[in-house]
Protein backbone atom coordinates (compact mmCIF):
# COMPACT_ATOMS: atom_id res chain seq x y z
CA UNK A 1 0.00 0.00 0.00
CA UNK A 2 1.76 3.32 -1.11
CA UNK A 3 0.36 6.71 -0.21
CA UNK A 4 -1.61 7.39 -2.58
CA UNK A 5 -3.84 4.27 -2.49
CA UNK A 6 -4.01 5.21 0.81
CA UNK A 7 -5.62 8.48 0.37
CA UNK A 8 -7.45 7.48 -2.57
CA UNK A 9 -9.27 4.78 -0.27
CA UNK A 10 -9.82 7.26 2.17
CA UNK A 11 -11.16 9.23 0.27
CA UNK A 12 -13.52 6.91 -1.90
CA UNK A 13 -14.44 5.35 1.44
CA UNK A 14 -15.54 8.85 2.97
CA UNK A 15 -17.67 9.58 -0.33
CA UNK A 16 -19.25 6.34 0.00
CA UNK A 17 -20.06 6.77 3.80
CA UNK A 18 -21.93 10.44 2.78
CA UNK A 19 -23.87 9.03 0.53
CA UNK A 20 -24.91 5.98 2.46
CA UNK A 21 -25.89 8.62 4.97
CA UNK A 22 -28.17 10.55 2.24
CA UNK A 23 -29.73 7.69 1.99
CA UNK A 24 -30.50 6.77 5.51
CA UNK A 25 -31.77 10.45 5.33
CA UNK A 26 -34.49 9.51 2.04
CA UNK A 27 -35.29 6.63 4.08
CA UNK A 28 -35.65 8.13 7.47
CA UNK A 29 -36.85 11.72 7.41
CA UNK A 30 -40.71 12.62 7.86
CA UNK A 31 -41.63 14.98 4.33
CA UNK A 32 -40.19 16.29 0.98
CA UNK A 33 -38.42 19.05 2.47
CA UNK A 34 -36.04 17.43 5.32
CA UNK A 35 -35.18 14.53 2.47
CA UNK A 36 -34.44 17.39 -0.11
CA UNK A 37 -32.00 18.67 2.33
CA UNK A 38 -29.95 14.97 3.33
CA UNK A 39 -29.40 14.39 0.17
CA UNK A 40 -27.95 17.67 -1.41
CA UNK A 41 -25.68 18.37 0.89
CA UNK A 42 -24.65 14.62 1.86
CA UNK A 43 -24.64 13.43 -1.74
CA UNK A 44 -22.86 16.80 -3.49
CA UNK A 45 -19.92 16.06 -0.84
CA UNK A 46 -20.10 12.58 -0.91
CA UNK A 47 -19.93 12.54 -4.93
CA UNK A 48 -16.69 15.30 -5.27
CA UNK A 49 -15.08 13.01 -2.48
CA UNK A 50 -15.20 9.68 -4.58
CA UNK A 51 -14.78 11.31 -8.01
CA UNK A 52 -11.83 12.73 -5.97
CA UNK A 53 -10.57 9.82 -4.63
CA UNK A 54 -11.27 7.93 -8.07
CA UNK A 55 -8.66 10.65 -9.63
CA UNK A 56 -5.55 9.64 -6.74
CA UNK A 57 -6.31 5.93 -7.75
CA UNK A 58 -5.88 6.88 -11.58
CA UNK A 59 -3.97 9.19 -11.91
CA UNK A 60 -3.58 9.71 -15.50
CA UNK A 61 -3.55 13.26 -16.94
CA UNK A 62 -6.78 12.35 -19.18
CA UNK A 63 -8.44 11.32 -15.87
CA UNK A 64 -7.16 14.22 -14.22
CA UNK A 65 -9.18 16.35 -16.81
CA UNK A 66 -12.26 14.32 -17.08
CA UNK A 67 -12.87 14.22 -13.24
CA UNK A 68 -11.71 17.43 -12.67
CA UNK A 69 -13.71 18.76 -14.83
CA UNK A 70 -16.64 16.28 -13.85
CA UNK A 71 -16.47 17.54 -9.69
CA UNK A 72 -16.10 21.36 -10.84
CA UNK A 73 -19.43 20.63 -13.04
CA UNK A 74 -21.00 18.80 -9.39
CA UNK A 75 -20.16 21.44 -7.36
CA UNK A 76 -22.09 24.11 -9.41
CA UNK A 77 -24.61 21.90 -10.57
CA UNK A 78 -25.94 20.05 -7.34
CA UNK A 79 -27.12 23.01 -5.62
CA UNK A 80 -29.10 24.47 -8.38
CA UNK A 81 -30.55 21.21 -8.92
CA UNK A 82 -31.79 20.69 -5.29
CA UNK A 83 -33.01 24.22 -4.52
CA UNK A 84 -34.86 23.29 -7.74
CA UNK A 85 -36.59 20.10 -6.43
CA UNK A 86 -37.44 21.69 -2.94
CA UNK A 87 -39.18 24.88 -4.44
CA UNK A 88 -40.83 22.35 -7.09
CA UNK A 89 -42.52 20.73 -4.23
CA UNK A 90 -43.51 23.68 -2.62
CA UNK A 91 -45.10 25.31 -5.57
CA UNK A 92 -46.27 21.49 -5.80
CA UNK A 93 -48.14 21.83 -2.12
CA UNK A 94 -46.25 18.66 -0.60
CA UNK A 95 -47.50 18.82 2.78
CA UNK A 96 -45.04 19.48 6.04
CA UNK A 97 -44.21 18.00 8.71
CA UNK A 98 -46.69 18.55 11.43
CA UNK A 99 -43.33 18.88 13.93
CA UNK A 100 -42.36 22.11 11.68
CA UNK A 101 -42.40 25.42 13.01
CA UNK A 102 -43.17 28.41 11.01
CA UNK A 103 -44.96 26.80 8.38
CA UNK A 104 -45.06 28.23 4.73
CA UNK A 105 -48.60 29.38 3.35
CA UNK A 106 -49.67 27.82 0.27
CA UNK A 107 -48.29 28.88 -2.79
CA UNK A 108 -50.73 30.60 -5.00
CA UNK A 109 -52.46 28.29 -7.61
CA UNK A 110 -50.63 28.07 -10.87
CA UNK A 111 -53.50 28.90 -12.84
CA UNK A 112 -52.66 32.62 -11.63
CA UNK A 113 -49.15 32.34 -13.43
CA UNK A 114 -49.40 33.59 -16.74
CA UNK A 115 -49.11 30.79 -19.50
CA UNK A 116 -46.44 31.84 -21.57
CA UNK B 1 -11.30 -5.58 -2.17
CA UNK B 2 -12.37 -2.42 -0.59
CA UNK B 3 -13.94 -1.13 -3.82
CA UNK B 4 -16.43 -3.88 -4.13
CA UNK B 5 -17.63 -3.60 -0.63
CA UNK B 6 -17.98 -0.28 -1.59
CA UNK B 7 -19.90 -0.69 -4.82
CA UNK B 8 -22.19 -3.08 -2.70
CA UNK B 9 -22.86 0.03 -0.04
CA UNK B 10 -23.64 2.06 -3.48
CA UNK B 11 -26.33 -0.68 -4.47
CA UNK B 12 -27.90 -0.29 -1.12
CA UNK B 13 -28.45 2.91 -1.33
CA UNK B 14 -29.87 2.75 -4.62
CA UNK B 15 -31.94 0.40 -2.69
CA UNK B 16 -33.12 2.64 -0.81
CA UNK B 17 -34.11 4.96 -3.69
CA UNK B 18 -36.23 2.67 -5.73
CA UNK B 19 -37.92 1.98 -2.73
CA UNK B 20 -38.43 5.54 -2.01
CA UNK B 21 -39.79 6.35 -5.97
CA UNK B 22 -42.17 3.12 -5.62
CA UNK B 23 -43.89 4.33 -2.46
CA UNK B 24 -42.82 8.07 -2.15
CA UNK B 25 -45.55 9.95 -0.59
CA UNK B 26 -45.80 13.26 -3.02
CA UNK B 27 -44.33 13.19 -6.31
CA UNK B 28 -41.76 15.64 -5.05
CA UNK B 29 -40.29 12.51 -3.16
CA UNK B 30 -40.02 11.07 -5.95
CA UNK B 31 -38.01 14.16 -7.76
CA UNK B 32 -35.46 13.93 -4.90
CA UNK B 33 -35.12 10.65 -5.13
CA UNK B 34 -34.11 10.72 -9.12
CA UNK B 35 -31.63 13.65 -8.05
CA UNK B 36 -30.00 10.46 -5.00
CA UNK B 37 -30.37 8.22 -7.98
CA UNK B 38 -27.68 10.13 -10.34
CA UNK B 39 -25.39 11.27 -7.99
CA UNK B 40 -25.38 7.18 -6.55
CA UNK B 41 -24.79 6.32 -10.76
CA UNK B 42 -22.26 8.91 -10.82
CA UNK B 43 -20.43 7.87 -8.04
CA UNK B 44 -20.83 4.48 -9.10
CA UNK B 45 -19.73 4.75 -12.44
CA UNK B 46 -16.09 6.00 -11.03
CA UNK B 47 -15.70 3.27 -8.65
CA UNK B 48 -16.11 0.57 -11.38
CA UNK B 49 -14.18 2.49 -13.81
CA UNK B 50 -11.60 2.11 -10.90
CA UNK B 51 -11.70 -1.49 -9.93
CA UNK B 52 -12.18 -2.77 -14.23
CA UNK B 53 -8.88 -0.50 -14.80
CA UNK B 54 -10.48 0.81 -17.64
CA UNK B 55 -9.97 4.54 -17.23
CA UNK B 56 -12.21 5.49 -20.40
CA UNK B 57 -14.88 4.23 -18.63
CA UNK B 58 -14.33 8.46 -16.66
CA UNK B 59 -16.05 9.36 -19.92
CA UNK B 60 -19.54 8.31 -18.73
CA UNK B 61 -18.82 10.14 -15.32
CA UNK B 62 -18.76 13.44 -17.00
CA UNK B 63 -22.04 12.22 -19.20
CA UNK B 64 -23.80 11.12 -16.19
CA UNK B 65 -23.43 14.21 -14.25
CA UNK B 66 -24.81 16.51 -16.84
CA UNK B 67 -28.14 14.15 -17.75
CA UNK B 68 -28.24 13.73 -13.98
CA UNK B 69 -28.73 18.06 -13.48
CA UNK B 70 -31.27 18.05 -16.58
CA UNK B 71 -33.14 15.14 -15.74
CA UNK B 72 -33.48 17.04 -12.06
CA UNK B 73 -34.48 20.00 -13.07
CA UNK B 74 -36.53 18.73 -15.97
CA UNK B 75 -38.66 17.36 -13.67
CA UNK B 76 -39.15 19.72 -10.84
CA UNK B 77 -40.51 21.98 -13.96
CA UNK B 78 -42.80 19.60 -14.54
CA UNK B 79 -44.19 19.57 -11.26
CA UNK B 80 -44.36 22.99 -10.62
CA UNK B 81 -46.06 23.61 -14.06
CA UNK B 82 -48.61 20.60 -13.80
CA UNK B 83 -52.03 21.63 -13.12
CA UNK B 84 -53.67 20.38 -10.49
Amino acid sequence: MTAPEVTGDVLVSLGCALIAIAAVGLLRLPDAYNRANAVSKAAALGVVCVLLGALVLVLTPASAVILGLAVILQLLTTPFGAYAAARAAYRSSAPFDAATRNQAPPPPAASAEPEP
Amino acid sequence: MLLDVLLGVLAAAMAVVIWRLVTGPTDADRVVAVDLAFVIFVAGTALLAVRLRAPSALILVLAATLVGFLATVALAHLLERRQP
